[in-house]
């Protein structure tokens, strides 16, 4: 029997692939359940590419302010919705130590410009090409909306577009706070 | 002689053609995905396979070719865009594990014959026979057969 442990390596290794892909299909929810259990775990942090000018930035950039970090694409019709939402956010809390950070994903970079421009939006945007970034939050679909507290860490969120009703729900509580 | 002259001549002119051949949609969607569903973007309908289309048509426009077009797409959407990655860096694991487990499954069986081989020539297989019957059981068997 000896002479079959290749076959037994082999079969091993198969199973093993196998779960790994079923445990990579599944969707995180960790970040989910630490917020509804009131934690604020640390937000990811990764050097990305601004969308609109040279460079690279990331979170640890914006420290010491609270984030509105929001997944979009272009070609999502919900991000259409919500983008003027967010650009009037961004334009109340710049000047109580916040910022609207857009994470465009998945998406062809001129498009991305175009779309910013044709909603006069003018907050910043990373660039997320592959969803790498996006997976450490667990995003899995678009719009998704992350708030950032000053000292880094995940406040709230929401996997679907935001409300006015949603952001004066968290805001500013978390403009509130000292870094 | 003269036929292998033409048919290198032939193959000359042929070999700049294809080159310079125009990368076209249809070629290029069935090796790409859409990043965000999941299928080949041959198949898919979605907002971002339509933006994904929109691309290709534009590079095609610019006059790039196939390669030039994957790359930019690349760039784009990052690598997992490609519905046949390239086989370098830890990607290089997709081609050779699938290898490595046919040709250890194969070196199992073919070691397994071997064995099972080697074991049957070696040994004569004979039935086994049952106990020898006693004196008194002999005598009876044989009135029986006498009957």
């Amino acid at each position: 029997m000896r002479i079959f442990w290749p076959v037994t390596i082999a079969a091993a290794a198969l199973v093993g692939l196998l779960a790994y892909g079923l445990v990579a299909k599944h969707s995180d929810t960790t970040l989910d359940d630490a917020v509804a259990k009131g934690k604020r775990p640390d937000a990811p942090v990764s050097a990305l590419p601004y969308l609109q000018k040279t460079g690279n930035g990331s979170l640890a950039d914006y420290k010491g302010k609270v984030v509105v970090l929001n997944v979009w694409a272009s070609w999502c019709d919900p991000c259409r919705e919500e983008v003027p939402l967010l650009q009037k956010t961004h334009d109340a809390i710049e000047a109580k130590g916040g910022v609207v950070l857009g994470l465009d994903t998945q998406d062809a970079s001129n498009n991305a410009i175009d779309f910013l421009a044709e909603h006069k939006a003018t907050f910043p945007s990373l660039r997320d090409r592959d969803r790498s970034y996006g997976r450490e939050f667990g995003v899995t679909g678009y719009p998704e909306t992350f708030l950032i507290d000053r000292k880094g860490r995940v406040a709230a969120l929401q996997r679907m577009p935001v409300t006015h009703r949603w952001l004066d729900q968290h805001l500013p509580k978390l403009l509130a706070e000292q870094a | 002689m003269r036929l292998l002259a033409a048919l290198a001549l032939a193959l000359a002119f042929a070999a700049p053609a294809v080159a310079a051949q125009r990368a076209s949609l249809p070629d290029i969607e069935d090796e790409v995905m859409c990043v965000e569903c999941g299928t080949v973007l041959s198949v898919s309908s979605s907002p971002v396979a339509q933006q994904e289309r929109a691309f290709i048509r534009e590079q095609i426009a610019a006059g790039k070719d196939k390669a030039q077009i994957k790359a930019a797409l690349v760039d784009e959407y990052g690598e997992e865009i490609l519905a046949k990655p390239e086989a370098d860096g830890f990607n290089a694991a997709l081609w050779v594990v699938p290898i490595v487990l046919v040709v250890l499954a194969a070196g199992a069986i073919l070691l397994a014959i071997r064995r099972w081989r080697a074991t049957a020539g070696g040994e004569t297989f004979e039935p086994e026979l049952p106990p020898e019957l006693s004196d008194e059981d002999a005598r009876r068997l044989d009135a029986e057969l006498q009957r």
